[in-house]
């Protein structure tokens, strides 16, 4: 084959109609970029929301007061209230492999110190909860389960909080009015900065859950237990015991459903990441569609080009090209067009989502993958828009093609 | 080996129908023609006398619908589109009336556009040697990198000539070479085919003005798909000498 004199006649064909060539490659330069740079949104919400589905911790159980709808969204949490504290005990006390637990109620209320207050949220847990959520301390000591026991006034707060309430001073030591309680601030915790939904992870104030209930939120009922398994092997039998467990616990008869929710933190992960992947998957999809209207574009113009040219491609057929000569031509400019547009494509597309990270607090993922998946995918933009016209270009007859004017 | 006795072109009884449609149109009706190298043949008639027709056929550009083409010694009227096309870029150059140069495509890559399709692989400046070379026998050194569009239609036609001999062809085939150009333009082609014509390269040109066909040793006459006439040219018109005569205007 006469591939290398052939790339040089398209390339110099493409060179001859500057503005033409590049006005048609535009169409795939934004398509392209589009879809990097929406697969980059996509992708950088998808781990966003992995991140933190991970930090919820290990091997964890989720036990929820009140029922749930089918696709496993909660509601009517805690306002059921059917989980009593003697419940965790006994998942701690019969459940094997249970490494930790910790009893939650939550809370807003205004806390005060010296002149200076906040409305935040307040989380009542056991000592075990900084190791099941794998959070630790920035400085102090969390409060222990001695403090549990005697629903001691002592709490660790958060970074957003500490700097609200006391600004730069070291908030450890301190005492912090929390419903015209004095409470003791044992230490402070590590920032996480924001969740998914935009809630602020460190404006918050933990104490012990026996402090919660007694002294700021009253009440008898958990929102939820947070359970920590030793293996994740362990995990669905757990899971399974702490059902019949509970639901003896609360006399449900067979057949009745259940007056609490059980999750584990790989199904909350799952349905999280499915929804993410359905946005990305949305937002691809929508930037896939101007990749086509850019293939379109090229295959019109290569269309109006083949029509243009048709006495040029008879001269070339009458000094012996073959039919595989010309079609070879006009794909390879086709190809040119789309993947050299795929290539600007991806740069700009690479750039969009760099200026939305830094300027909108987007975060942002370009992977390899669906850097490669582009450019192949604008390359076959070229192919398949390009081949008809080119067939077209290559089934002329010379004759013809030289009498066209 | 040579079944032809020195004929480099051997045209048997041949047929051209074109079918528009229903009914067929015969173009050409039963031509039998012998061309023996180093002949310079003027093939005449008025439109729809199927001279174009017989100049395609001639050209491999089209086959016969009946009939048998030998063309150096092998039988070129069956063969399929890519061995024609071979057939073109190796033993035939094209002249054209409207010189089909490449716009903005300078002379020498116009001249090397059939090296592009050879079966020979050269080098860039192998190319560019070739292409210049071929120029300058017709005597554009110098113009090497004009467009088409900077250069007159005498230089046009003599780039077209160019491109024609760059894969040194037996034979040359112009259809009415002087049908765009003026008469003084016209001779000077003519004595670049006459001189080529000396060098031993066979020339067939269709024309249909009896002063160009002059030029030519042999005159071909067609009418209705046939032969009418075919006789040699007695008084024979030599452009270089009549070249000298009339004083070079400034081209």
């Amino acid at each position: 084959m006469r591939i290398a004199p052939t790339f040089n006649v398209a390339l110099r064909a493409l060179r001859r109609n500057k503005l033409r060539s590049v006005l048609t490659a535009l169409g795939i330069i934004i398509g392209v970029g589009a879809v990097i740079a929406m697969v980059g949104i996509g992708n950088g919400a998808k781990a966003q929301v992995e991140a933190q589905i991970a930090s919820l911790g290990q091997n964890v159980i989720l036990i929820f007061s009140g029922s749930t709808t089918s696709s496993g969204i909660r509601t009517g949490w805690g306002g059921a209230g059917t989980l009593k504290i003697e419940d965790a005990e006994a998942i701690r006390r019969e459940v094997p492999g249970v490494i930790g637990v910790s009893e939650e109620v939550v809370s807003t209320t205004q806390v005060a110190a010296g002149n200076q207050n906040w409305f935040t949220r307040i989380y009542g847990e056991s000592a075990d909860y900084f190791d099941i959520r794998q959070w630790p301390l920035a400085d102090g000591a969390p409060f222990t389960s001695q403090d549990v026991r005697s629903a001691n006034k002592v709490c660790v707060i958060g970074r957003t909080t500490a700097t609200q309430i006391y600004g730069n001073e070291n908030p450890i030591g301190q005492i912090l009015r929390i419903k015209e309680v004095p409470f003791t601030i044992t230490g402070m915790l590590t920032p996480k900065g924001l969740s998914t939904q935009g809630v602020d992870q460190d404006d918050i104030v933990i104490m012990p859950y026996t402090s919660a209930m007694k002294r700021v939120i009253g009440g008898t009922t958990l929102r939820n237990i947070n359970v920590q398994i030793a293996d994740a092997q362990q995990l669905e039998a757990a899971q399974q015991q702490i059902v019949s467990l509970l639901r003896q616990r609360h006399n449900i008869r067979p057949g009745r459903d259940d007056d609490f929710t059980v999750r584990n933190q790989q199904e909350i992960a799952q349905a999280a990441t499915a929804t993410s992947r359905v946005m990305t998957l949305l937002l691809g999809a929508i930037a896939g569609v101007s990749l086509v209207v850019g293939g379109i574009g090229i295959m019109n113009i290569m269309l109006v080009s083949v029509t243009e040219r048709t006495r040029e491609i008879g001269v070339r057929m009458a000094v012996g090209a073959h039919g595989t000569d010309i079609l070879t031509q006009f794909l390879i400019e086709a190809v040119t067009l789309s993947s050299g547009g795929g290539v600007i494509g991806i740069i700009c597309g690479i750039g969009a989502s760099k200026v939305l990270s830094a300027y909108a607090n987007w975060p942002t993922l370009i992977s390899i993958s669906s850097v490669a998946i582009a450019f192949l995918f604008s390359a076959a933009v070229g192919i398949f828009f390009g081949f008809y016209p080119a067939r077209k270009a290559a089934a002329l007859d010379p004759i013809e093609a030289l009498r066209y004017e | 080996m040579d079944i032809n006795n020195g004929a480099i072109v051997s045209l048997i009884d041949i047929h051209k129908t074109y079918r528009t449609g229903e009914t067929e149109v015969p173009a050409v009706r039963g031509v039998s023609l012998e061309i023996k190298r180093g002949e310079f043949v003027a093939l005449m008639g008025a439109s729809g006398s199927g001279k174009s027709t017989l100049m395609n056929i001639l050209g491999c550009l089209d086959r016969p619908t009946t009939g048998q083409y030998i063309l150096d010694g092998a039988d070129v009227s069956r063969l399929d589109r890519d061995r024609l096309a071979d057939i073109r870029n190796r033993q035939i150059g094209f002249v054209f009336q409207n010189f089909n140069l490449l716009p903005r495509t300078s002379a020498r890559e116009n001249v090397e556009l059939p090296l592009v399709y050879s079966e020979q692989r050269l080098t860039h400046a192998e190319l560019r040697e070739k292409a210049d070379r071929v120029l300058t026998s017709v005597g554009l050194a110098g113009r090497e990198d004009h467009y088409p569009s900077q250069l007159s239609g005498g230089q046009q036609q003599r780039v077209a000539i160019a491109r024609a001999l760059i894969n040194q062809p037996e034979v040359l085939l112009a259809d009415e070479p002087t049908g765009n150009l003026d008469s003084r333009t016209s001779v000077e082609i003519m004595a670049i085919f006459q001189r080529l014509n000396e060098r031993g390269i066979t020339v067939i040109m269709v024309t249909h003005e009896p002063d160009i066909a002059a030029y030519a040793k042999r005159n071909v006459m067609m009418r209705d798909g046939v032969i009418l006439s075919d006789h040699l040219v007695l008084q024979r018109a030599d452009a270089g000498s009549q070249l000298q005569q009339q004083p070079a205007s400034p081209s």
